[in-house]
């Protein structure tokens, strides 16, 4: 440990503080809430994840693949009466009951096509048109967090990908479960050393080396982590109970995001069961992993659950959705304003239908994160209309949505 | 020096990184080196004599099928879904998955033609079948060396056709599942289209996101494309590409304004055959070419070039590689681009001379890809892997790379003196300080593992 400090020390600047004791950290930090973003890629389908069974047309529309009622087998768990919760998200309907979960319905990006990547891109930049910029809002939005905060950075990625959303001017940490022998510090020294002269990995290896060392020493006492990358969906699970130990620690950072994929359900995606069902669950388990790992934190957490779009309101030749528009998004946390369903119902009859086919989109998701900028991170609601989210006044934010 | 330098360019930005001996062989003529390549290759000897797609989809739908009944044996299981990435049953196409990826990347280590084996590597990630969907697992392999290798200098036509019929693709895309909702079948079965390869065909494969065409034509797609399917295990011929015609939707279809009277199967072809030469391809494939040669914002000069001669030769993918070796943009110096992992693994191995402590361990490399986050035909989406040099650079990621480099330098520091490892891939390109660094290094693997880790290495 003290070996790596020294690496640390000589990559300059303030890195080995990232190991001073916490409560020194704790007054230089702006904030003490956290925020966790987890993206849905590939198309969540929100009416099965919220299935809207008071709508007279839901059964209908959705034949084979609609969720019982609340109360019949399998049926769905009952969000107040005319919205249900997929059996899969089981889970999550603890954290609704505690009035900790808002399942927000008919929302989608600012993006009205079907493409998954450039949906994506919509989602993450924050901006309407596809590909304009570079950085993603939640970057754009650690630009103007009161302070840069002693120690780690306060934006964290998980996986092995920064996604674009935390993409931008403002250096992020990063992490990933790895079983990778660690080098040792002398070698480490002189290979950061060589780094040093190139302005992308340079920074790279510096920022790494210092969230890695912040990781060990959160989730294992300083003891270098050796944790194999689990197979498939597992992954999602290591690093949502990463996101969680590493948001909880004073010193830690306050923005956090992770991806789960496996949503693009186009065939045999099943209604109770399947293959749609196991992603739900793996995603409940997930939050209540991120929740677990905050411990006390909690109470100050508001997670994002969003998708690029949601999936077609009918069922299509084989058994699946294909890509929509509006959909479903959740915002968990201790801090949320939940046990409720944020929803401007625009229903399911063939004639009201987006295309001809989607759910209306009655709610830009920018609203939705604005709202969390705002009142929950507490940057100025001006900075975020010109900053955060340029050119979104249509967007506005919502009152209410936090916990004051 | 200039001549070695450009080497390094030519077998870096064009190859897999440097063999021992490759530089010297390069520097005399750069662009010659490349050129030299792109002619039809055999097939590389690892990879020679592998199962075909029919008998890997014939597996596939056995391994499916087994599971099945025992779903059926067991209906309680159906309760408790399996949470590992793969389901039970599908041990065998597991197996020919890691076999076979293992094979690639032998491949890719010790062959002659590393240009070729690049362009393999590019089209198959354009055309992208994942083993994220468990069918592909354990027909990937079969894809890249049916569907993709022998048309990687033909015409890009060509290619479309194969991999659209390809059985990896109709499974990965869920065509073969698809049903017209007036055909026999359909009206038979309330079953119907599914227009998840259309979408991909139109926005990935060909146009490209931009270009204008509507749900209209994916759907008018998908109609065209209903009965592309797969023969089952029942079937004649299991395992191979079948055309369905109780499944093809009857009638006329109009696709971009044009119209395509009813013609099943051939409907399917001509429609592929205009998308192919349709100008909005051209530039599509000339901007994914140039991104990935070039830089990861290619001037657009060298993109129009590039699409220009894609149309005026009409597809040929050989023209259009020899125009992008003579833009001297793909020259540049120093080298713009991060090596993806799958490219800086097969580079550290040429450039060591793929010593016999690493030989015959194909799933120790792809158990390394996997950690450093591109395990083989694991794309996360049909979009393929990300391709410019933020995608790969994330902090952690930089580390693991390091760590990467330092651990295989162990395996292997009894075998190799690292001033020679530094003078056969990046000398000629590198800066002072990592030349005295390698000099420095207090032991052989230290110096190894400075060469590998080097900056100058995960750059292309």
């Amino acid at each position: 440990m003290l070996a790596r400090r020294r690496v640390l020390r000589a990559l300059g600047g303030g890195a080995v503080l990232a190991a001073m004791p916490a409560r020194l950290a704790l007054a230089d930090a702006p904030t003490s809430r956290r925020f966790v973003l987890v993206i849905l890629r590939g198309g969540l389908d929100g009416l099965a994840a919220v299935p809207p069974y008071g709508d007279p047309d839901y059964r209908n529309a959705r034949g084979a693949l609609a969720i019982g009622e609340p109360g019949s087998e399998d049926g769905a768990l009952d969000l107040g009466g005319r919205f249900g919760l997929h059996p899969a998200l089981a889970p999550l309907f603890a954290f609704y009951g505690r009035g900790e979960m808002l399942a927000i319905h008919a929302t989608c990006s600012a993006y009205r096509g079907r493409s998954h990547f450039d949906g994506q891109d919509v989602l993450e930049s924050g901006i309407a048109t596809p590909h304009a910029t570079r950085d993603g809002w939640l970057n754009r939005a650690l630009a103007v967090m009161p302070t840069a905060r002693i120690g780690t950075r306060d934006g964290l990625a998980l996986g092995p990908s920064v996604p674009l959303v935390l993409r931008g001017a403002v250096p992020v940490a990063s992490w990933a479960p790895t079983d990778m022998p660690e080098v040792e510090p002398g070698l480490m020294q002189t290979i950061a050393a060589l780094y040093r002269h190139d302005a992308m990995l340079g920074p790279a290896l510096a920022e790494g080396l210092k969230a890695q060392s912040f990781a060990d020493q959160v989730m294992n006492d300083g003891q270098r982590m050796n944790q194999p990358p689990g197979p498939g969906r597992q992954q999602f699970r290591q690093a949502a109970q990463a996101a969680g130990r590493m948001l909880a620690a004073a010193n830690g950072p306050r923005i956090a995001a992770l991806d789960l994929g496996g949503w693009d359900t186009h065939a045999n995606q099943g209604a109770v069961r399947g293959r749609l069902a196991q992603a739900l669950a793996t995603l409940a388990e997930g939050v209540v992993d991120i929740a677990e790992g905050l411990g006390a934190a909690w109470r100050e957490t508001a997670v994002l659950v969003a998708t690029e779009f949601g999936r077609t309101v009918a069922v299509n030749g084989t058994g699946g959705t294909d890509h929509g528009t509006g959909g479903a998004a959740f915002l968990i946390g201790g801090a949320v304003a939940g046990g409720r369903v944020l929803a401007d119902w625009p229903g399911l009859a063939p004639g009201r239908l987006y295309d001809g086919r989607d759910l209306v989109p009655t709610l830009d998701l920018r609203s939705v994160a604005k709202s969390v900028l705002i009142d929950h991170l507490g940057l100025p609601p001006k900075t975020v209309e010109t900053r955060v989210f340029p050119d979104s006044r249509a967007a506005a934010p919502l009152k209410g949505l936090l916990s004051a | 020096m200039a001549a070695r330098a450009a080497a390094v360019v030519a077998t870096a930005r064009f190859g897999l990184g440097a063999a021992p001996g490759e530089i010297a062989a390069a520097a005399t003529d750069p662009r010659g080196w490349v050129r030299q390549q792109l002619v039809p290759q055999a097939m590389p000897p690892a990879l020679a004599g592998l199962p075909d797609g029919g008998e890997r989809t014939r597996l596939f739908l056995a391994a499916r099928r087994a599971m099945q009944e025992q779903r059926r044996d067991r209906p309680a299981a159906a309760d408790q879904p399996p949470r590992a990435a793969l389901p039970p049953g599908m041990e065998q196409p597991r197996e020919a998955y890691l076999h076979e990826a293992g094979l690639r990347m032998r491949a890719q280590i010790e062959s002659k033609a590393p240009a070729i084996e690049r362009l393999v590597a590019f089209w198959s990630n354009h055309f992208t079948v994942s083993i994220l969907r468990p069918p592909v697992l354990a027909l990937a392999g079969a894809f890249e060396r049916e569907a993709i290798r022998p048309h990687v200098l033909g015409r890009f036509e060509d290619m479309l056709l194969a991999v659209a019929r390809h059985q990896a693709m109709l499974l990965y895309l869920d065509n073969a599942l698809s049903i017209g909702p007036n055909s026999r079948a359909g009206r038979r079965r309330a079953r119907g289209i599914n227009e998840n390869l259309a979408r991909e065909i139109l926005e990935l494969h060909t146009l490209g996101v931009d270009a204008g065409y509507t749900q209209d034509d994916v759907r008018a797609l998908a109609m065209i494309l209903t009965g592309w399917s797969i023969a089952r295990l029942d079937d004649a011929d299991p395992g191979g590409f079948r055309f369905r015609p109780l499944a093809h939707e009857p009638g006329d279809k109009t696709l971009l304004g044009k119209r395509y009277t009813e013609d099943g199967e051939r409907e399917g072809i001509g429609a592929l055959k205009d998308l192919a030469r349709h100008p909005a391809t051209a530039r599509h494939i000339a901007r994914k070419l140039a991104c990935h040669f070039i830089a990861d914002d290619p001037p657009s000069a060298s993109i129009e070039r590039l699409a220009a001669t894609f149309r005026a030769a009409g597809g040929d993918l050989a023209a259009v590689m020899r125009a992008l070796v003579g833009e001297d943009a793909a020259w540049a110096k120093p080298l713009s681009k991060v090596r993806p992992p799958a490219e800086l693994v097969v580079a550290a191995l040429r450039a060591t001379g793929y010593p016999a402590a690493t030989q015959g361990d194909g799933r120790r490399l792809i158990g390394a890809l996997r950690r450093l986050g591109q395990a083989p035909f694991a794309a996360p989406s049909p979009a393929g892997w990300p391709d410019t040099a933020s995608d790969w650079t994330a902090p952690e990621a930089v580390v693991r790379r390091v760590e990467w480099a330092t651990a295989l330098a162990g395996r292997f520091a009894a075998e190799i003196a690292p001033m020679e490892l530094f003078a056969q891939s990046i000398a000629p390109a590198s800066r002072t300080e990592t030349r005295l660094a390698v000099e420095r290094a207090a032991s052989a693997r230290d110096g190894i593992a400075l060469v590998l880790a080097a900056p100058e290495f995960q750059r292309r």
